[in-house]
């Protein structure tokens, strides 16, 4: 049974009304890293206070259930579940002891066992509690904050754990070894996370599975690599990480495999997919990775081909990328090559360079229709 | 002069602590001339005998604050503290919902501020006698309540303790409303959410989150109306008659009618000696509160 089901929620704000959340369907696995993805205003953190029980849903869709009982009605604090807050959100008045202590004293825990309890917490996250257990959040660092507060939500020992956007303000490098902890922590305990975040590098890294969000909408649910691999979206395949798009319509060649024509007249080969009929406008998606450069007029036999002269050359440290101005249609694309290293084996491309852009049929994407 | 000048201005943005002070100079000044000399003043009258005709004569006597402490003086000090205690306590009370209100609203915020000020605009002299108007026998109040039934006869209101509470708490109020206000707008929405979610209810929210937090709010509005309540001699005056005697209307009257200036000037002393008691015992509360909390 999954810990948490939201069937065709939505929630709207203001007057008029304008959905931030619309009906939006999924369902979560006990134990897992669910991420909800998206930019601002996609309605990730409204999704996530509605389930934490800050907002309530509106009135007909088919309601939230939190470990299979209908959790709509429910206080934040029946419903078994810790949160952390993009702002932290520690009490500034309140020591970092008091600030672990403070959902154990509310919820009437004896005293005597208490200060265990608290100092089991702060080690969990990895901070030493003979130093920091009677320092004020001022004196913390934005690292150390994040930690009291996971500490906080965490010593209740809840079923679910909220995070929005809990790495949002810290910098890089702790960002990246915080990701790991979080990952590890959500292994060791065995609790379900709940994660929002605009950061796709951190999703993918993190989640076991991620739902990327779009206007108020799911726009895919899936594995990382499923989201990254196989974009079933416009939108999802230039949200998360980038993307070249080409449009055109479809065409069954004479050997029955599939083609898309461009508006500029190019045949590209389309991957197989059943359902396919002739002349519907389609959208392919192709990773800058996933695609090569050669020189002009030698491609290799059936792979996509298109001619181009070399725009920009970005140096990106483990990748370099290309862009290539295309010679009809005036379309650029980006081609990301792994940087074998530029002082040693230079790459044999400069501006200007007349080019041949390639990839193999199976590695562009037909996307839907949004 | 440009040349003079710019080596002024230059000169002193090399010294920052003499531009600080040519900066403080003139308020000092103005401060050195129309309070501390009057102050001194009034010392020096305090501990003198008094004149025949107003006035003081040469000589030195601590007379004056000897008889303040004599027991009808010593209650017209009781009273006082009393009726600011609870005028005080009433401004909290009554102000506190109204600041928080103030504070989590987004759209009205700008119209309720205005709001709170707007007795500002007419005089306070203005605004006590309208008081009267709406507490005496004939008065609005009582003219309601006997149509309302809710009396047989109109209610005493005017020249009662009660006159006088009512008098300073609407004075007072905006200066309870303003500080508590600003103390509560800075608080994170968040910090209820997490407090929420930790399993407090919402008067555990109240009094272990936005309490504390807002205390400085609620140490600086109570000083600014507990202060000038101490002080006050209108309102006991015009809504308290010749019976609710504060030490406002005490130090007026030595003043004016008794021609006693050396009294006067003594219960002046005593009135700032308990202002500044109050002062310093909130000052001492909110930097245990800091110590305790740190609360910004």
């Amino acid at each position: 049974m999954p810990i948490v089901e939201f069937t065709r929620v939505s929630k709207s704000f203001g007057a008029p009304p304008a959905r931030a959340v619309d009906a939006v369907t999924f369902a979560v696995r006990r134990g897992e890293f669910f991420s909800l993805l998206g930019p601002s205003g996609c309605g990730k953190t409204t999704t996530l206070r509605l389930l934490a029980g800050f907002e309530e849903p509106d009135p007909g869709g088919g309601g939230i259930r939190i470990a299979g009982e209908p959790a709509c009605g429910k206080r934040p604090y029946e419903r078994r579940l810790g949160m952390v807050f993009q702002s932290y959100a520690l009490f500034p008045h309140l020591s970092v002891g008091r600030n672990v202590a403070f959902g154990l004293e509310r919820h009437g825990r004896p005293a005597a066992e208490i200060p265990g309890r608290v100092a089991a917490a702060l080690e969990m996250v990895r901070l030493d509690p003979a130093v920091f257990t009677a320092r004020r959040p001022a004196e913390l660092s934005g690292g150390q904050r994040q930690r009291v507060a996971l500490a906080r939500a965490l010593v209740l020992q809840p079923e679910i754990l909220l995070l929005d956007e809990p790495l949002g303000a810290i910098d890089l490098k702790l960002r990246k070894a915080m990701q790991l902890e979080l990952k590890e922590l959500n292994r060791r305990l065995g609790i379900t996370f709940v994660y929002v975040t605009h950061d796709q590098d951190e999703a993918l890294a993190m989640s076991d599975r991620i739902a990327v969000m779009d206007r108020g909408r799911i726009a895919q649910l899936g594995s990382p690599a499923e989201i990254y691999e196989s974009p079933r979206t416009a939108f999802v395949a230039s949200f998360i990480g980038e993307s070249n798009l080409l449009g055109g319509k479809t065409e069954r060649r004479k050997d029955g495999m599939w083609e898309m024509v461009t508006p500029t007249g190019w045949r590209l080969a389309i991957p197989e997919r059943p359902g396919l009929s002739e002349g519907v406008a389609l959208r392919l998606a192709i990773r800058p990775e996933w695609m090569d450069l050669g020189p002009p007029g030698a491609a290799p036999s059936g792979a996509n081909a298109l001619a181009g002269a070399v725009d920009d050359v970005i140096y990106q440290g483990e990748m370099i990328r290309i862009l290539v101005a295309l010679e009809q249609g005036g379309a650029r694309l980006t081609i990301a090559l792994r940087n074998e290293g530029q002082l040693g084996r230079p790459l044999a491309w400069a501006r200007g360079d007349a080019v041949l852009v390639t990839w193999r049929p199976e590695d562009g994407q037909l996307l839907e229709e949004e | 002069m440009r040349g003079l000048r710019r080596r002024l201005l230059g000169g002193l943005a090399r010294r920052p602590l003499l531009a600080g002070s040519a900066l403080l100079a003139p308020g000092a000044g103005w401060l050195a001339v129309f309070f501390a000399a009057p102050m001194l003043l009034m010392l020096a009258y305090s501990v003198m005998p008094r004149g025949r005709y107003a006035g003081v004569e040469p000589g030195f006597t601590l007379e004056h604050y000897r008889r303040f402490f004599e027991p009808l003086y010593l209650g017209i000090l009781g009273r006082t503290v009393a009726w600011s205690a609870l005028a005080t306590a009433i401004c909290l009370l009554l102000g506190y919902p109204v600041a928080w209100v103030i504070a989590r609203s987004r759209r009205r915020r700008g119209l309720l501020l205005f709001l709170v000020v707007l007795p500002f605009w007419t005089s306070f002299l203005v605004r006590t006698f309208a008081m009267i108007f709406l507490l005496r026998d004939t008065g609005l109040v009582n003219a309601l309540l006997l149509r309302a039934g809710l009396v047989a006869a109109p209610l005493t209101l005017l020249y009662t303790p009660f006159a006088v509470l009512a008098g300073l708490v609407y004075g007072l109020l905006p200066f309870m409303v303003l500080p508590v206000y600003a103390s509560l707008e800075k608080l994170d929405p968040a910090l209820l959410e997490a407090a929420e979610s930790l399993g407090a209810h919402p008067a555990a929210r109240f009094f272990r989150v936005v309490l504390p937090l807002s205390l400085p709010g609620v140490i600086a509005g109570s000083l600014l109306v507990f202060v000038p309540a101490l002080g006050t001699f209108v309102t006991s005056d015009l809504l308290g008659g010749a019976r609710q005697v504060m030490i406002g209307n005490l130090v007026q009257n030595q003043f004016t009618v008794a021609r006693n200036w050396p009294f006067g000037s003594a219960a002046s002393f005593v009135l700032m000696a308990l202002v500044l008691v109050s002062v310093l015992l909130s000052l001492r509360l909110r930097e245990r509160h800091a110590g305790e909390g740190g609360a910004r």
